[in-house]
């Protein structure tokens, strides 16, 4: 059971289109111009991009030619295991306690949704849990996030709307220090990255963060939406100027979109994806595996 | 900067090409219209869109009349841009009102568009339009969102109509009797993000759809959304017969080849797009303004709109007339300092002038300097404003301790008064080209 045959009960008559063609292109047999030209398409269309789709589709004809490939189900393979071997690339985190994981991100991407479920993935692993919601600028958003802090059953510790968010950090730091706590979730408010000022606030909050806890492990994740083209490698890159990215949290791949984008990220700035995001239920947040990510962009079961 | 620069930039490079060699080749046009294509991809433009464009646009360069032309380049530039704006549905569509109110608009998007914020930018902007509006809290799903509406609805100062966690069809259909019995003549009805492959969900706005009979329905969409944007858009207009699209976070870098797709896609225009946090920060959506920036011509149409919305027709016939008397004091300076903080990000203010691209200035420094030269004037009395050339040393000195400045802070603020001053009075004079060197090295400063 990977994450998406959970996605696949959802899935309804866009993405069947999509794997019919697939199908109907790796059982045509012969290797012609139009094959490449659809092969393109389906890279483009998962938001791959432009570049690094010309980067995989040579390594792929090298590939071929070297191996003196003539059936398309052998050229399916051949991709596949580019891609992969693209994403794996970057290595994924190990943890240890105490483990600080803040969370960044342009606006709407599911910032406060991933903290929800990353405090129950946490909490079920027995660990001790505080959320600091220091997303004070979105209207009610730490009134949102208190309820998934119920659900989760961890600590949040909250100021009121438009309260110095480094200040709520803080005091959670505080909190965890005299718990005695395992993981800290930081829950930041979206910030487009090219709003100097607003970056300059989260680099604020990340040095609160390290003088606070200076022996915890800290984790700086990117949440990116699946739905995002190819803006999402200048978030990255932006966002990892800022305070050292270390990941990205990938949401909403439960729709159509396919989050091609974050193998155009993982060629271009090394920066792994550590989880994903499947639905909007509490356990819907898994963790990223290369080899169905990429069977999810060709849609195979 | 390769991958990262934008759509503008890399045309210009493309047509830059061309443009310094006077003749065309078809070869040159198949290079340009190659560029043009990774670009418009990079852009997130869909792949079909792209390929049906840059098939219409090199037919019409190919032609006879543009090889031969004096200016191949600037035609291709020129083509390019003529079809981006028909792309994009050529005029602005301006939001529909019903005979009969109230106005249902109901919004719907994909979870975290921007639907709740929209709706408050779109609330405030028609009561500035002297409309009655309301809002109906129809997102029961997301935690807090009632909540979250409840609290855009306070800044704009708008009511809402809430039921709590109840069935939303039932909700937005009593909103609606509401609004009849309290004369709010329209109603805006805030609906939870949905996948559009929810079926479930989808039915649901088809029932309130079928409840309320929108004049508009709304569809919200990330300008940052990638290939997957058609997918949405078309099957939202499939579903519900969509009326127009609302184009958010514009602000951002990117390069919203979203809204090209869109329009090509469903058929609907795009009526309004987001481009900031603030309420206010909300732009009819205009097809050929937005290719031109695409394609880095500026928008001066746009700033000039901005700045009248900054500043009231009232105090811009007295600044007039200030300035034709040769009477501009301290006073208006301030009034000057207010309203070009209301324009907004400068960035987005610099990136709308012809010829100059979104430039990195720090806009928190800027902001900084104009709050301290406002506490500044505001620390002088009423006749240091008026006759400024009172100020000596020791009002000075009060000044400074008063604003929490330095001496030097003050100097500078009134030595940049004289040189406004200074401009007005060569514009009033006639003296044109010496004002626009002034400004020139006024730009400067403020870099």
């Amino acid at each position: 059971m990977g994450f998406f045959s959970k996605i696949k009960e959802g899935l309804k008559k866009t993405k069947e289109a999509i794997a019919y063609k697939l199908n109907k292109l790796f059982t045509g047999g012969v290797l012609t111009d139009d094959f490449y030209d659809e092969l393109e398409e389906i890279l483009i269309t998962s938001d791959i991009g432009a570049e690094t789709t010309d980067t995989v589709m040579d390594r792929l004809k090298g590939e071929i030619d070297k191996n003196h490939v003539r059936d398309t189900a052998t050229v399916r393979t051949l991709l596949k295991k580019i891609l992969v071997e693209l994403l794996e690339e970057n290595e994924q985190p190990t943890y240890e306690y105490p483990l600080v994981i803040m969370l960044s991100g342009v606006n709407g991407v599911g910032k406060t949704t991933a903290i929800g479920k990353l405090a129950k993935k946490f909490k079920k692993a027995g660990k001790s849990v505080t959320i600091a919601a220091a997303d004070t600028f979105r209207a009610a958003a730490a009134d949102q996030l208190t309820v998934w802090a119920e659900r989760a059953n961890v600590r949040i510790i909250k100021h009121t709307e438009g309260a110095d968010p480094a200040a709520v950090v803080f005091d959670a730091a505080q909190s965890v220090k005299s718990k005695n706590g395992d993981v800290l979730l930081v829950d930041t408010a979206g910030r487009l990255h090219n709003k100097k000022n607003l970056m300059e606030e989260l680099k604020k909050i990340s040095r609160v963060v390290e003088r606070e806890l200076p022996d915890a492990m800290v984790m700086n994740y990117i949440v990116l939406d699946a739905t995002t083209g190819q803006n999402a490698i200048s978030q990255v890159e932006i966002f990892n100027e800022a305070i050292d990215i270390d990941g990205i949290v990938l949401t909403k791949l439960d729709g159509t979109a396919k989050g091609g984008v974050v193998l155009a990220i993982a060629g271009e700035l090394g920066v792994p994806v550590v989880y994903v995001g499947v639905g909007e239920g509490i356990d819907d947040l898994e963790d990223f595996n290369a080899e169905e990510f990429v069977n999810g962009i060709m849609d195979e079961q | 900067m390769g991958l990262f620069s934008s759509l503008a930039e890399k045309l210009g490079n493309v047509f830059s090409k061309i443009t310094s060699r006077g003749k065309l080749t078809e070869g040159d046009i198949k290079q340009a219209m190659r560029e043009i294509r990774i670009a418009l991809l990079e852009a997130d433009v869909n792949y079909a869109v792209v390929k049906d464009f840059v098939s219409k646009v090199s037919e019409k360069a190919v032609g006879e009349a543009v090889l031969k032309s004096l200016t191949p380049g600037q035609q291709v530039v020129k083509i390019v841009n003529d079809e981006l704006v028909e792309l994009m549905g050529s005029t602005n569509s301006k939001l529909e009102v019903s005979s009969k109110p109230p106005t249902v608009i109901l919004m719907c998007g994909l979870q975290g568009a921007g639907k709740t914020t929209f709706c408050g930018k779109l609330g405030g902007y028609l009561l500035k339009q002297g409309k009655k509006p309301m809002f109906a809290a129809c997102d029961v799903y997301r935690p807090a969102a009632i909540n979250q509406l409840q609290v855009v609805g306070k800044k704009v100062n708008i009511p809402v109509f809430e039921q709590g966690a109840g069935n939303p069809v039932k909700i937005a259909a009593n909103a609606v009797e509401e609004a009849k019995k309290l004369g709010y003549d329209t109603v805006i009805v805030d609906t939870a993000g949905r996948l559009h492959i929810n079926e479930q969900l989808m039915t649901e706005l088809k029932e309130i759809k079928q409840k309320t009979a929108p004049t508009e329905i709304l569809l919200t969409v990330d300008a940052m959304t990638g290939q997957d944007a058609v997918n949405v858009a078309k099957t939202f207009n499939d579903e519900l017969d969509i009326t127009g699209v609302i184009l958010t976070k514009l602000d951002g870098d990117t390069r919203g080849g979203a809204a090209l797709s869109i329009r090509s896609v469903t058929g609907k225009p795009i009526k309004f797009c987001g481009t900031g946090e603030k309420p206010t920060d909300i732009e009819p959506f205009y097809p050929d303004r937005m290719a031109s920036r695409i394609l880095g011509m500026g928008d001066v149409l746009t700033l000039i709109e901005k700045a009248q919305n900054a500043v009231s027709e009232e105090e811009m016939k007295k600044l007039e007339k200030r300035m034709r008397e040769n009477k501009f004091t301290l006073e208006d300076f301030l009034t000057q300092f207010k309203s070009l903080a209301k324009m907004g990000d400068i960035n987005d203010v610099v990136a709308m002038i012809p010829g100059m691209n979104r430039a990195n200035v720090d806009s928190r420094a800027i902001d900084e300097r104009i709050n301290k030269y406002k506490s500044i004037i505001l620390s002088m009395t009423p006749q240091e404003r008026n006759h400024p050339e009172i100020i000596k040393s020791s009002r000075r000195k009060r000044i400074a301790a008063g604003s929490g400045t330095t001496v030097q802070e003050v100097n500078a603020l009134l030595k940049q008064y004289d040189q406004t001053r200074e401009m007005m009075r060569a514009a009033n004079s006639g003296k044109l080209p010496q004002m626009q060197q002034k400004i020139v090295r006024q730009k400067r400063r403020f870099r």
